[in-house]
């Protein structure tokens, strides 16, 4: 069974919501990063996302686009970036982990090679925001071979056809963008979500992750009732930006982390 | 005018009947946009489909281009250059005669119309140079539409010009700031901005670049150059023309040029990339020259990047061709070996720039000038009877700023 399964599986046996962490490989630079990264299960990250650095982010928000350019500026490059993912394996082999980003440097680096990669990184599922299902094919077909799943998004403007398309060929969970926008922005409105999360239910049994525009303990709180998942980023991503300057610590992640989680425990 | 091209071969035979219905040029093309922009992107090429079946599209359309624009743009035999260079027949395609000073209003004209018959309450662009820029804030104020244009910092810098015609115009400006403050930034950020706006927003992208149904749609809009001149230059010379040349950013000037010729295999055509200070230089804008296939803002195509996929920055003299992509039709030309594609350096665009001045009394915008520099070139060489033609797609005055500190004279 994929970790990711086995995570959501784990959570609905406990009664409770997962936390799902976000943060880029590489920011501020590759040696925080691999702390940062292996303080978050303890911390209560229940799933972590590790973005893949690039340099046009188009659908994220000032606090990502940064991180991604920390990242860059770093020297973070797409095999550092596996192995950063791979360091979380030597300590932990439950929590799952989802290489989020954009395809150029996925095409770049050759679709079948990085996919074999992120395998052997204990990778366990893939968002290509800048890749629909339309154009997901060749990815799709690695990532199935390797029992890695296609992390597809759902977004406030999908119509029921267009969810279809989207659900055809759907693994692991589906990530719901909870605002029409980049990432960071404006906050999610729960009453809003819950009449789409509904709809979205009644076509899929696949679990749902929300995410954009959750940034608090009590953004969280509120999405408990709604989710199987939540998803928090530029948030974290800007206290992560602080330790650069000194202005914080990696203490501050994970108490941060540990906040978000107890909001869902609680 | 017919604005479709002539079916006088079979469909999978012709160069000029693509893209598929999913916007793919060969492997190149395609949609990469976020999931959000999707529902909305596919209403764009419903919407396209209909009204490129509509006569009354067309005629609104072919009104404008005539009453507001000033089309048909005029076919000139430049005998003075023609005879200083001692070959050719050079004609220009006076592009730069258009309303707003270049062909970008063109597709503006064709978006905006689109725009409205979607219901569209609000448009945004992107631009560089800040011609596609002028060029929206117009059709917009024609239309009383609100239009935001995002321009990146350090064009806003060095457009000034331009930055104020907007402003006149209605538009608001939004200065980019993330990355370089580019073009390519101030893409990214209409995109986001797009995101966030949906529901009551166009973005009329400036550029045969970007998701589908854009790179066919800007170049069917564009196309109105090379109908032009397949009527212009049979009424003056009875033949077909033998070699076209244009010069290449994004590319929409020169698939306009270009794709009504397509399928006449005996009509040469040269596309004209900006060679910065020399494609081994690494500082320049020359995509297929000087890049390699990838995925950036919405398609597949050659791009400026280094080896891990990150996209490099692209250096041109001319802003409006300092852009690390290229439509992906260009890129599928490029493959096929139907168009030629070079480039030329800023000193080589700086010199054709003044000798088409001085020569012609005609003070070009640095990105033709770039195309007048291959002119220069092979003109030399051909024969007195081998009809040469150039797109002028742009006028200077944007320019001359650039020109008198790259001469070094201060105004």
């Amino acid at each position: 069974m994929s970790r990711i399964k086995a995570r959501f599986d784990a959570l609905k046996a406990q009664g409770r919501k997962g936390l799902v962490t976000f943060m880029t490989a590489g920011d501020p630079d590759y040696d925080t990063a691999e702390k940062i990264l292996n303080s978050l299960p303890a911390s209560g990250a229940d799933f972590i996302e590790i973005g893949m650095p690039f340099s046009d982010p188009m659908a994220d928000g000032p606090a990502i686009q940064l991180s991604s350019r920390r990242a860059l500026d770093a020297g973070m490059t797409m095999d550092q970036t596996l192995s950063l993912a791979a360091s979380l394996r030597v300590t932990d082999t439950k929590t799952p982990l989802i290489l989020m980003g954009y395809y150029n440097p996925i095409y770049i680096y050759g679709t079948s090679r990085f996919v074999e990669k992120a395998r052997e990184s204990g990778a366990d599922g893939l968002i290509i925001v800048d890749l629909p299902p339309e154009e997901d094919e060749a990815l799709r077909i690695e990532a199935s071979k390797a029992q890695i799943d296609i992390i597809r998004l759902v977004t406030p403007t999908t119509t029921p056809d267009r969810l279809e398309v989207i659900l055809d060929g759907a693994s692991g969970f589906l990530y719901y963008v909870a605002v029409t926008g980049v990432t960071g922005t404006s906050s999610a409105d729960p009453a809003i979500l819950a009449t789409a999360l509904d709809d979205l239910r009644a076509r899929t049994s696949l679990p749902v992750a929300v995410g954009f525009g959750i940034r608090t303990p009590q953004n969280v709180a509120a999405m408990k009732p709604l989710a199987d998942a939540v998803v928090v980023g530029s948030a974290l991503v800007e206290t992560i930006g602080r330790i650069k300057n000194g202005d914080a610590a990696i203490g501050d992640v994970t108490s941060q982390v540990r906040a978000l989680a107890d909001a869902l425990a609680a | 005018m017919n604005m479709k091209p002539e079916k006088h071969l079979h469909a999978l035979d012709s160069l000029s009947h693509q893209p598929d219905d999913r916007g793919h040029f060969g492997q190149y093309g395609g949609r990469y946009v976020p999931e959000t922009l999707m529902p909305l992107i596919l209403d764009v090429e419903k919407s396209y489909r209909q009204v490129r079946e509509d006569p009354a599209f067309w005629d609104a359309f072919h009104t404008l281009a005539r009453d507001y624009v000033g089309r048909p743009s005029p076919l000139y035999h430049a005998t003075s250059l023609s005879d200083h260079l001692g070959g050719a027949k050079i004609y220009f395609k006076r592009d730069e005669l258009n309303h707003t000073g270049a062909h970008k209003i063109n597709n503006c004209l064709g978006q905006i119309l689109l725009a409205r018959h979607m219901g569209k309450k609000r448009i945004i662009a992107e631009t560089g140079a800040g011609q596609h820029g002028v060029a929206t804030a117009t059709v917009c104020a024609l239309f009383d539409m609100p239009c935001t244009v995002f321009m990146g910092a350090t064009d806003i810098e060095r457009q000034k010009p331009n930055v104020f015609r907007m402003k006149l115009l209605g538009a608001d400006v939004r200065a980019v700031t993330s990355g370089t403050g580019t073009l390519k930034d101030a893409m990214n950020e209409a995109l986001r901005e797009w995101v966030a706006r949906v529901e009551d927003t166009f973005y009329i992208i400036g550029t045969a670049a970007g998701p589908h149904p854009y790179p066919a749609m800007v170049r069917d809009f564009q196309s109105v150059i090379g109908q032009e001149l397949r009527t212009q230059i049979t009424e003056r010379e009875g033949r077909l023309p033998d070699t076209l040349v244009a010069c290449i950013g994004g590319g929409s000037n020169a698939i306009g040029l270009f794709h009504p010729f397509l399928d006449d295999d005996a009509v040469r055509m040269i596309g004209v990339e900006a060679g910065g200070h020399g494609v081994e230089s690494g500082a320049h804008a020359a995509s297929l020259s000087g890049g390699k296939p990838g995925v950036l803002h919405g398609n597949l195509t050659y791009l400026l990047q280094d080896d891990d996929g990150q996209i490099a920055e692209a250096h041109s003299i001319s802003a409006g061709l300092d852009y690390p992509g290229i439509g992906p039709e260009h890129a599928w030309l490029y493959d096929q070996k139907r168009v030629s594609y070079v480039s030329v350096t800023d000193d080589e665009a700086m010199e054709a720039f003044q000798l088409c001045a001085r020569r012609e009394g005609i003070i070009p915008a640095l990105e033709p000038a770039h195309a007048l520099a291959h002119v220069m070139k092979i003109a030399p060489d051909l024969a007195r009877d081998h009809l040469l033609v150039m797109n002028m797609c742009g006028r200077g005055d944007k320019d001359i700023f650039t020109v008198a500190d790259r001469l070094g004279v201060d105004i």
